[in-house]
């Protein structure tokens, strides 16, 4: 397991509001990793500087074998190099179908010409369709994507993510809107995605965390407050302070 | 079989270009040049013009209905391709005046004779008698048909590439547009700019060495030119706005953060639709204003391209034929009512004046779709076709659940 993604003192405010406080954080591939913590504790904000959302007002974000800054690449840049992510708050295109959805992550060159001279291929049907089938939206191919209910648009991002085949899969609160059996069925394929990738998993369900039995690092006023193993973490004093206790 | 699905897929292009060339087959029977004679060369001229106005509004839908980017500038290039191609037809037509008047003289005149006696003539009314720079090619051609392409689409991509590196969204670049037709017009009403400011070019319907050939059927010829150019225009946009292509441009409008972040970059794909629509904007002013017979710095006021944008809003969005439908309808009534076609209405104490009252009632029809039919005029369709042409996956599983 070599490292893939690296921040060092990464510290951000807005509005004089530090939301991201000298945070530290490594992570490999492959490898999965829990991010818990309570409302606020910087997430989100987290996933937002990886992918150039928000640019930090301190500290360096180093990414691959090569050891590249990402803080000077554009968000369209970062994401070709390989770091997909599923917001929190469903984000698909309401207004186009459930195939055209795919179909627009599917892993093909991204350039305007490219993509004008672009034409269905037999493989790129098939694999669209494989990904419906994985994320079980097979029968709704058709379907305007904002017609889905909430947690089909979920299962329809987590969709676009894996057509991406990003290296590092950032997923922020998979699980919201999910039945019980969708969320088994989402734990089971993260945990497979996390055997030849590396996957950040932000989930507030502990149900959930313990189902993925990896390294989870707890979040806290925009630092780490203790990172390890689920059993380990629980029993920090702190962390049952701050978020468990509550 | 690539073909036959990308016009099973919009099925519209067919239905547009029978529509188009019914009409134009129609329009010449009826015509003086034909010898009928129902419609006069000067009606023909509007129809060919109208022609025109509906392929600016297509690329307007395109770059607005489309991409989300409510250009309030398209108009310039328009105007700029206008200038373009009058430019060579009025010194080509000069030239031949010149090369008449002295063939009379003794001496033969020298070719800077020759080139300051068309200058004279051309630039008299600003009180010059030199060629400003900009004219170099305006003796060739093929050289101002490519500057119609060129200029129009240079300045798009320019402006294009600043506005969209740094950007500006929203109502923002919309009075970024303006603020560039402004500029223009405002550059080309000084009399040095070189375009012979307020008088712009004239006599652009007499084309240089067919002086025998009656308007009647030059103003066919444009008619035709036109109507290929409108049908050529439609199935280069539809072509575009299919496939993956629409799906990220449409992307694009509705959030074009999640486009980023699904790896394209957005602003090269805002700067192809700016700058392709540009350029067919410029191409349909090439043909426009030949038939127009004039153009002058008024055409490329920022109101011109709001009026565009009124004319997408009201024939529907996001539907080419829809455009297209608005621009037709919409610059047919505002003639009708402006050259006086409309019957003032005498209400006692006062008389609606249709010149006068026509904007307003454009005012309030441009509300009134806005706010209760936003699907525009190009909504009308959808009550007899039920297949969304955006949405062939779905029209193709209802066939295929028909068919199983
Ligand atoms: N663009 C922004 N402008 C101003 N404040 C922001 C912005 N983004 C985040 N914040 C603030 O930063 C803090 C961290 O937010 P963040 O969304 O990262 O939390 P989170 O850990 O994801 O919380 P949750 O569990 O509720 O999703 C919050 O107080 C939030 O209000
Ligand atoms: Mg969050």
């Amino acid at each position: 397991m070599s490292t893939l993604l690296e921040l060092s003192g990464v510290s951000v405010s807005f509005d004089g509001f530090r939301a991201i406080n000298n945070l530290s954080f490594q992570i490999g591939e492959p490898e999965l990793r829990a991010i818990i913590g309570p409302n606020g504790a910087g997430k989100t904000t987290f996933m937002d500087i990886v992918t150039g959302k928000t640019r930090p007002d301190e500290g360096t974000v180093i990414w691959g074998e090569k050891s590249v800054s990402l803080l000077r690449m554009s968000e369209s840049h970062i994401a070709r190099a390989g770091i997909g992510r599923k917001f929190q708050k469903p984000t698909v295109f309401e207004s186009q179908t459930v195939r055209e959805n795919l179909a627009m992550a599917l892993k093909n060159p991204r350039g305007p010409f490219d993509v004008l001279l672009y034409r269905k291929s037999a493989q790129g049907a098939a694999r669209i369709e494989e990904i419906a089938a994985e994320v079980g939206l097979l029968d709704h191919l058709p379907r305007m994507a904002g017609e889905l209910s909430h947690g089909q648009k979920q299962w329809l991002e987590i969709g676009m993510l894996l057509a991406q085949e990003p290296r590092l899969l950032l997923v922020d609160e998979p699980a919201a809107g999910m039945t019980p059996a969708e969320r088994e069925h989402t734990t089971d394929l993260l945990k497979r995605l996390a055997r030849k990738h590396a996957v950040v998993v932000v989930e507030h369900d502990m149900e959930f965390v313990r189902r993925l039995d990896c390294k989870v690092t707890v979040l806290h006023e925009g630092s780490v407050l203790a990172e390890g193993s689920l059993d380990h973490v629980v029993k920090n004093k702190e962390v049952i302070d701050v978020y468990l206790g509550r | 079989m690539k073909n036959r699905s990308f016009l099973a897929q919009n099925p519209s292009i067919l239905w547009f270009i029978a529509a188009i060339a019914i009409f134009t087959l129609g329009a010449t029977l009826m015509s003086e040049a034909a010898g009928t004679g129902l419609i006069s060369t000067s009606f023909v001229k509007t129809l060919g013009k109208t022609l025109c106005l509906m392929l600016v509004a297509i690329a307007m839908d395109v770059v607005w209905g489309y991409c989300g980017i409510l250009s309030l500038g398209h108009m310039a290039f328009f105007g700029l391709g206008g200038y373009a191609i009058g430019m060579w037809l009025m010194y080509a037509r000069t030239e031949i005046i010149v090369a008449e008047s002295l063939a009379a003289a003794t001496i033969p005149p020298t070719p800077q004779e020759v080139s300051d006696a068309i200058a004279s003539q051309i630039f008299g009314v600003v009180g010059t008698n030199k060629f400003p720079w900009i004219w170099t090619f305006a003796d060739s051609l093929f050289l101002q048909l490519l500057m119609v392409v060129l200029v129009p689409g240079l300045l798009a991509l320019v402006f294009g590439w600043l506005a969209f590196r740094s950007r500006v969204t929203g109502v923002y670049l919309s009075i970024l547009t303006q603020a560039m037709t402004l500029a223009l017009s405002l550059y080309l009403f000084q009399n040095d700019s070189g375009l012979r400011g307020n008088n712009g070019l004239s006599g652009l319907q007499n084309l240089p060495g067919l002086d025998g050939v009656p308007q009647a059927t030059v103003s066919i010829a444009f008619l035709w030119a036109s109507a290929l150019a409108l049908a050529l225009g439609y199935v280069l946009f539809a072509w575009v706005v299919s496939g993956k292509m629409g799906s990220v441009i449409r992307g694009v409008r509705d959030n074009e953060a999640r486009v980023r972040f699904l790896g394209y970059h957005v602003e090269s794909y805002k700067l192809f639709v700016f700058t392709i629509t540009a350029v067919v904007a410029g191409i349909a002013g090439a043909l426009y204003y030949p038939q127009a017979g004039i153009i002058n710095p008024a055409e490329v006021a920022p109101i011109a391209s709001i009026y565009l944008a009124v004319w997408v809003a009201i024939g529907g969005r996001g539907r080419l034929y829809g455009a297209a439908i608005g621009a037709a309808v919409v610059s047919l009534l505002s003639s009708w009512f402006t050259s006086g076609g409309a019957p003032n209405i005498d209400l006692g104490i006062y008389v609606i004046n249709w010149t006068d009252w026509w904007l307003v009632l454009l005012g309030v029809s441009f509300v009134a779709v806005t706010l209760f039919f936003p699907k525009g005029i190009g909504g009308l369709f959808d009550l007899f076709i039920r297949n969304d042409k955006r949405a062939p996956d779905a029209v193709e599983a209802r066939r295929r659940e028909a068919a199983e």
